[in-house]
Order: C-alpha cells, then sequence, then structure tokens
C-alpha cells in the first residue's frame, strides 16, 4: 500500500484516501481577457510531463478534504515531500531520478529498447 | 370513509443484526448531526454555543452528554447531538460566522464493538487501528470499501461508523463480512 503524508492531518494515510489534481504552482493569469490563444494554451494545456521530480497538486478527498502539494518522482512513484497549499515551491535536488531496486520497463525488458 | 394511509419514518438499518462472536454490530440509535465549516476566528463563539470545545489539533474529538463533535479538516466538523437536540440552532445562537448544514439524516450510524472491532473495520478499512496509531478518541473521516465513512474510537475495543444512509447496508454488509472473519 502506498502512503502519502497529508500535511493537514500530520500523518501517513493510505494513497485510497487521495486524489490527484494535477501539476502544482501553475499560477493561472490575472489578465486572462487579454491574453493570446497561444499564451493560453500554455497556461491550460502544456505540461512537462517530466521523468523523474514532478510538483503536483494532491487532495485528501476521503479525509480532510485539502488539497496540498506533493513532489514525487515519477519513475519510483516516491513522495519525497508533501506540504500545504501556499507554502513556496521546495528546492528539491540531488534526489535520484531513478533507484536500482525499482522495476522500470528499461531494468526489465534490459536493451529491448 | 376510507382509512388515512400514514407515511412513517423507517431508520435506515431498522432491524439489521449482524455480527461474530467477537464482533458485535449494533445500529446507532437516531441523532442529530450538522456538518460544521467555520474560520478559527469563530472556534470560541461556536465552542461556547454548542456547549464544548470544538477540537483544532487533527482527528480530535470531543464528546460530553451525548454529544460529540469530530475534527474532519482544519475548517470542518461533524457534529453530533443523540437526545436529538437542535443544533442548527445552537450553531445560530453563536453569533459568529460559519456554515452549518443539516445531515441528520443523510448519515447514519453503527456501533461496532467486542475484541475483533478493529479488525473487522479493516476488513474495509486502509488505517491503522492499533491503540498506537489510533487511541481512544481519535476519529477521521476515511474510506470503507467503495463507501466514504468517518470513524471515531469511542474506547479500547468500540468504534462509531458514521455513513451516508443509501451507503449503509453496503457498509454493514462488509462490516458483517470483517465480523465473520475476526471471529477466525
Ligand atoms: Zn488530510
Amino acid at each position: 500500500m502506498l502512503l502519502i503524508h497529508c500535511p493537514y492531518c500530520g500523518e501517513d494515510r493510505s494513497e485510497l484516501e487521495f486524489r490527484g489534481a494535477g501539476d502544482a504552482h501553475i499560477a493561472r493569469p490575472t489578465n486572462m481577457a487579454d491574453i493570446s490563444d497561444a499564451e493560453f494554451e500554455a497556461f491550460f494545456f502544456l505540461r512537462q510531463n517530466p521523468k523523474g521530480i514532478i510538483y503536483e497538486r494532491w487532495r485528501h478527498i476521503h479525509g480532510c478534504g485539502r488539497f496540498f502539494n506533493a513532489v514525487r518522482d515519477t519513475v519510483s512513484d516516491r513522495f519525497i515531500k508533501t506540504y500545504k497549499a501556499g507554502e513556496p515551491k521546495p528546492d528539491i535536488n540531488a534526489a535520484p531520478a531513478t533507484d536500482a531496486k525499482v522495476e522500470t520497463y528499461e531494468a526489465l525488458e534490459g536493451d529491448a529498447r | 370513509m376510507a382509512d388515512q394511509t400514514q407515511a412513517l419514518r423507517r431508520e435506515p438499518l431498522a432491524n439489521a443484526h449482524g455480527g461474530s462472536g467477537g464482533v458485535r454490530l449494533t445500529p446507532a440509535k437516531p441523532a442529530s448531526r450538522i456538518s460544521l465549516r467555520a474560520r478559527a476566528d469563530a472556534v470560541g463563539a461556536l465552542s461556547s454555543a454548542l456547549g464544548l470545545d470544538l477540537p483544532i489539533r487533527p482527528s480530535a474529538s470531543a464528546i460530553s452528554n451525548g454529544r460529540m463533535a469530530l475534527w474532519l479538516g482544519p475548517d470542518e466538523w461533524l457534529v453530533i447531538d443523540e437526545n436529538g437536540a437542535d443544533l442548527m440552532a445552537a450553531a445560530a445562537s453563536a453569533g459568529a460566522m460559519h456554515s452549518a448544514t443539516d445531515v441528520s439524516h443523510r448519515n447514519t450510524a453503527i456501533i461496532v464493538s467486542g475484541p475483533g472491532a478493529a479488525t473487522a473495520i479493516n476488513s474495509g478499512c486502509p488505517q491503522d487501528l492499533s491503540l498506537k496509531a489510533c487511541p481512544v478518541g481519535k476519529c477521521s473521516r476515511t474510506i470503507f470499501g467503495k463507501a466514504e465513512i468517518v470513524l471515531l474510537r469511542m474506547s479500547e475495543d468500540t468504534f462509531r461508523v458514521e455513513c451516508w444512509r443509501s451507503f449503509s447496508p453496503f457498509v454493514f454488509g462488509l462490516l458483517a463480512e470483517g465480523a465473520e472473519d475476526a471471529a477466525q
């Protein structure tokens, strides 16, 4: 079972109580009516989908109901840090993007690429 | 003259019974309930109006004279009164800004008791219910199978499981299954 630390409840809870809510730290333009279609597209649709560290919004929907932010490794699915909404984006560096023990496609299939 | 038809209110779990050698399942008696939302600056006034201290610590509860306030979130409580008191009026008398919704008939509750109570609940709930992680008085909104519940540990081997009335046959049924497993 994957446990996620809720910064509002202050404890680790099962992933079953949570729901993902997309990328974090996306600032909504304050001049929404003035921006171009391309700028709106960049704000609304375009995401990096990185391999490795990603900053995401999560919601403890079957718990305290709160949205919060999380730093997650998309390769190992490990939650590196969770923090309350509105808190600054933490500087996460030197965190390994892969863990040798994790069964990734590359690790299992070897040079099948 | 034709006899008049009378509409009777039936409890959602009327006549439900279940359990096993180690777990007793009892539908809780009817209660009035409000879903209460308020900011930190209104907690004091609401606490005096309701006659018990709204807990501000995560997962904490306050219980006195058949009335309980369960912390659900940083600004959200479930207040239950087993004596049927008018909680809406009590909250309104606080004179502080809040939102209260009467959910007396949306919810119903099941009392799960006995040495196998935690095991029976764990048949559908992923939380750690050991006394260390879940001491007496701890409450939380969580998940039980496909249903959302509010769980309160009333004593070492007694839990109150609050669920929406439409989910109550499912919750009671899965608890009954879990009770059978807990007895083995
Ligand atoms: Zn939470």
